[in-house]
């Protein structure tokens, strides 16, 4: 495991030696990002980015709540973000989903109001019952943005649901209202909150810390992401061309014939090439953090993401260099699917409109699924939300490192 | 004194073409020992095979008692190997250079340390060593090369070719470095394609030829395969035919055997003054100009020539 450990180590240290390595890794990533941001004229603003997410809202609860909720997802303060319909139908709405019309279907169960609210007469709220999302899976970032929106919702309404129920007790148990006008309070308070949640301009996209601060979505925590993302393929590559490079400088048969087995020379290629990928990209979101003074979200989140990241593009580095024979082989693929991964896993522009075969094959880029990460944690979402573009990419991991291993082993290290 | 390495009938194939064809030797511990031969004559082949990078297609070979086949770790921690092409990082120092290797030699802390300052002084590079290997000479990065075999203190050293493609200074020294290695009590396995480097360092000389180990012994042993004889070696210009030459040349009385190479003729004879003449003459006859003629004692060239009928460079 020493060993291991030190011929990462070494790697990592002659990377950031190699100046044109260095260009590519964290200038050129820095420089487009910045260039984008200029272009795109919303440097530092906010708005733009992702809008207009389209959503249909099916209301089955007609209660004072579910009302609330569509004049939410109506409202002014919402509508550059999102474009929501309302149906009748369930299945319809979700008929729109699964035709990849909409992002998401909201469908609000009936009871929903007086799950939280007591009908006329009753002292106690209904069964609890629950709202439901059918997400579109090709539009990860826009579902997402619809399930903050909705965890705000649902989080507000449960701290005046609960406040609204310490405080009638107290007045019960105070004797200051009578058991007969409990219900009454109860239900006029009801009203009350569903008034205020709907009218509230208050609803933001919050990260999940405990900050109450809100954050607007900025345009450069989709370019940044990007762009450290398609650069990333840069270094994954560039790291898989320096194992055949070692072997032509004879550098790896000189590893082969210490006391170092196959497994920890290999293996500790690896471990450079993720280590480099993991530095690149944390370099790349403390440069943008501190000069473009963007939010990347929860940091543990942002770094969990960046770890499954690395990983699964590490596994197309060892991928290629499995499969080619010479550095400059390695150079020119590594340099294609930069750009076609760039260009097909959303790096340049959202995928959100892009037709859904398009979507489909984006997953199987590092790109796609890091960038779903990225722009959930960007609009305030937490880790949980991000466990499927995670899950995403160590699959692809696994699986590419496998893959590689075989062809790796096939070759013996294409060595003897 | 024990063998350290014990070679029986070692064989490399790569498809249809067999680089080494059953080779076997022994090399006595603190014993100097080359393989002599020509480019592409199976030398480096049969040094990856002993330091375990290749596994051999038939045979075996002991270093230390262990078997390179089936105790290549145990063999690891015996040899040190330097390699015929430089293999360093060049955008590392001479210093972290050799930290590396000799953490991969499981080299740490305060041994680390103090034997990568003794192999600075060793190879003359302590007041250069914070310097990347890539700002050096090609002799420096020679002398880093050879370092880094060094830096475990193995039993056999593997020295493949370290002198190619280098300054006569820097050759010197590194044959210079090799003797007062071998001084220490370090046992060197050389390979090389120059006679008179094989011939200055060598207790024994292997003479190895299209992956066959033509010859063995010492230089004297090896010597007295030719006997007496001289070689006479005719140096003509870059146009005549060397081939003509040496043709017409194997019919004069005394001729041993003539041979030609690139603009050279080789004639072996049992003394080479009593020859000159007729050579001379025979020369004149075909119209060819000699430009210069050397007399060579028996030597190791000679033994090369006399076994292969080619010249060492071919």
């Amino acid at each position: 495991m020493r060993k291991l450990l030190l011929i990462g180590l070494k790697d990592l240290k002659l990377v950031f030696r190699d100046k044109a390595a260095l260009i590519f890794m964290l200038l050129a990533p820095f420089l487009l990002t910045l260039g984008l941001g200029f272009v795109t004229g919303q440097f530092g603003s906010s708005g733009g980015g992702i809008a207009n997410i389209p959503v249909v809202l099916v209301d089955q609860d007609g209660g004072q709540l579910g009302t609330a909720l569509v004049e939410l997802f109506q409202s002014e303060d919402l509508s550059d973000l999102v474009t929501a319909t309302v149906l009748d139908d369930p299945d319809a709405a979700r008929q729109q989903v699964n035709d990849d019309l909409v992002a998401a279907a909201v469908i609000i169960p009936d009871g929903f109001t007086e799950s939280i609210i007591p009908a006329e007469g009753q002292m106690e709220p209904g069964e609890t019952v629950q709202l439901v999302i059918y997400g579109n899976p090709t539009r990860p970032t826009s579902v997402g943005v619809v399930k903050t929106i909705l965890e705000e919702f649902v989080a507000r309404l449960e701290v005046g649901r609960v406040g609204g129920t310490v405080a009638i007790t107290q007045l019960l148990t105070s004797g200051l209202v009578p058991p007969e006008q409990a219900q009454a309070i109860a239900v006029e308070m009801g009203q009350h909150q569903a008034e205020s949640l709907a009218e509230s301009n208050a609803i933001t996209l919050t990260t999940n810390v405990a900050s109450e601060a809100a954050t607007d979505f900025n345009p450069l925590a989709y370019i940044a992401p990007g762009m450290a993302l398609m650069f990333l393929m840069y270094t994954v590559s560039n790291g898989g061309r320096t194992l055949l490079v070692e072997r032509n400088q004879g550098t790896l048969p000189r590893l082969l014939v210490s006391p170092t087995n196959s497994a920890q020379v290999l293996g500790g290629k690896i471990f450079g090439i993720y280590l480099t990928g993991v530095v690149q990209m944390l370099i790349l979101i403390i440069a943008s953090t501190l000069f473009f003074q963007l939010q990347w979200g929860d940091p543990l989140a942002v770094l969990a993401l960046v770890l499954a990241a690395v990983f699964g593009a590490c596994g197309w580095g060892m991928l290629i260099t499995s499969l080619a024979k010479r550095p400059s082989q390695i150079a020119a693929i590594g340099s294609a699917i930069m750009l076609t991964f760039g260009i097909l896993g959303g790096s340049f522009f959202s995928l959100s409109f892009a037709p859904g075969w398009i979507k489909w094959v984006s997953r199987i880029t590092p790109n796609a699924w890091g960038l779903d990460g990225f722009n959930i944690l960007a609009l305030g979402g937490g880790l949980n939300l991000i466990l499927e573009p995670i899950a995403g990419l160590l699959v692809m991991g696994v699986v590419l490192f496998a893959v590689s291993l075989v062809l790796f082993n096939r070759r013996g290290m294409a060595l003897k | 004194m024990p063998a350290i390495l014990e070679v029986k009938e070692l064989v490399k194939k790569y498809g249809d073409f067999t680089a080494v064809k059953g080779v076997s030797f022994d090399i006595q511990e603190g014993e100097i020992f080359s393989l002599l031969g020509p480019n592409g004559a199976g030398k480096t082949t049969t040094i990856s095979m002993l330091s375990t990078l290749y596994i051999p297609t038939g045979g075996d070979a002991a270093i230390g008692g262990h078997s390179v086949t089936k105790e290549p770790m145990a063999v690891r921690n015996i040899i040190g190997v330097v390699p015929q092409d430089l293999a360093l990082y060049e955008d590392l120092t001479a210093r972290e250079n050799l930290v590396f290797w000799g953490q991969m030699y499981g080299l740490s802390g305060k041994t680390l340390n103090s034997r990568v300052d003794e192999v600075l002084e060793q190879i003359g590079l302590a007041d250069r060593a914070k310097e990347r290997v890539k700002a050096y000479s090609g002799g420096m990065k020679r002398r880093v090369n050879i370092g880094v075999g060094l830096l475990h203190k193995p039993r056999l050293l593997f020295m493949d070719e370290p002198t190619v493609g280098i300054d006569p200074q820097s050759r010197r020294a590194i044959l210079d470095s090799v003797k007062d290695l071998n001084k220490q009590g370090m046992t060197v396995l050389y390979t090389t394609h120059y006679m008179e480097e094989a011939a200055e360092l060598s207790d024994r000389v292997g003479i190895i030829d299209h992956g066959e180990l033509i010859a063995l012994g010492t230089q004297a042993e090896l010597t007295r395969q030719v006997g007496e004889n001289e070689t006479l070696l005719l140096h003509i210009g870059e146009d005549e035919d060397a081939e003509a030459l040496a043709k017409s040349l194997k019919g004069i009385p005394g001729v041993l055997q003539a041979t030609a190479t690139d603009h050279e003729v080789s004639v072996i004879a049992r003394e080479a003054e009593e020859i000159l003449a007729p050579v001379v003459t025979k020369a004149n006859e075909r119209g060819i100009k000699i430009n210069s003629i050397d007399i060579r004692e028996p030597n190791l060239e000679a033994v090369f020539l006399h076994l292969t009928g080619r010249a060492l460079r071919d």
